[in-house]
């Protein structure tokens, strides 16, 4: 049975193998890419079906944001939004025959946590400064400061194990239930499969406005720290 | 097969089956609780159950973990180079 910890390289462009999650994974950002700016072209005021639409699904990412951060969305739209949309889209690339999902291999977990870590800092240090942003590891007191940069690590790396745990496992039963049992066995699992991803894909979001919300609120000068901690 | 595979694959039916357990118990009174909070609030159902499914993934990332490690033992075990 094929490990599914190591990946593949289908061909090489020079010296760099390209696996398949990298071909995936580029086919996902495209169609989005070429989506948004197709669903973007001819926006008015009375808007058509598609425009409604796309409407419809900014407007909840938006009223996520607003009720997960208790901030105004527009700076976080643009990141948590793509963040949602590519994880979703790409957990259901398992219903097209023949494609894993590039989420089910470590590679792309790896990257997307670390896009998290890195907004977490940048969101943090937008807010409040360095300065703001590095005295917020000293709440409550200077004592944690140790145990509050392991978390940091720490639940980054807890996020990229969850989104790689869940959807490698869901491939993986599918294929030790399918060399088992036969073809039309695993239906079942697949339709699990599905809500999975998606839950996945919501959890992975609110994971991340968690984590830039505790860091915007901590590193911000003005208010007191230790009402805000409560909600992260 | 030496034992040394026999007792990795062991641990690793060990690892999944007993780190089961725990989420197992863990979702069950989160999900209780859960549905008792919205027999008793039907109105605040939508946060309610929002806030259900994030704790239920972080429980069932303890699981997750379980089963990571005994895929480790199993296709990436650097005792059995």
């Amino acid at each position: 049975m094929k490990s599914p910890l190591t990946s593949v390289a289908l061909f090489h462009l020079g010296p760099v193998p390209i696996t398949e999650a990298v071909v995936a994974t580029w086919a996902i950002m495209s169609v989005l890419v070429c989506g948004a700016l197709l669903a973007s072209r001819r926006r008015r005021l009375v808007p058509s079906s598609t425009q409604a639409a796309f409407e419809l699904i900014v407007e909840t990412v938006d009223s996520q944001i607003r009720d997960t951060m208790r901030a105004e969305p527009g700076p976080y739209r643009a990141f948590i939004g793509t963040l949602f949309a590519f994880i979703f889209v790409a957990n259901w690339t398992t219903l097209i025959p023949g494609v894993e999902p590039p989420t089910a291999h470590l590679e792309t977990d790896a990257a997307l946590a670390l896009l998290v870590f890195l907004a977490v800092i940048w969101f943090g240090i937008r807010a409040g400064g360095v300065g703001g942003y590095l005295a917020s590891f000293a709440v409550p007191n200077a004592i944690m400061i140790p145990l509050n940069f392991i978390e940091s690590v720490t639940r980054t790396f807890s996020l990229l194990v969850r989104l790689f745990g869940n959807v490698m496992s869901g491939v993986f039963v599918i294929g030790i239930v399918l060399s088992l049992a036969g073809l039309l066995v695993p239906i079942p699992l697949m339709a699990l499969d599905l809500l999975t991803g998606a839950v996945q894909a919501y959890i992975f979001s609110v994971l991340a406005m968690v984590f830039i919300a505790g860091a915007v609120s901590e590193a911000k000068p003005t208010q007191d720290p230790s009402i805000e901690r409560t909600k992260s | 097969m030496n034992w040394l595979a026999a007792v990795s694959i062991a641990s690793a039916a060990i690892a999944v089956s007993f780190g089961a357990i725990g989420p197992a118990l863990g979702e069950g009174r989160a999900v209780a609780a859960a549905m008792d909070a919205i027999a008793r609030q039907p109105e605040s159902a939508n946060v309610i159950s929002r806030t259900l499914f994030v704790g239920l993934a972080m429980i069932e990332t303890m699981a997750i973990y379980c089963l990571v490690i005994a895929l480790l033992l199993l296709f990436a075990n650097p005792l059995l180079k």
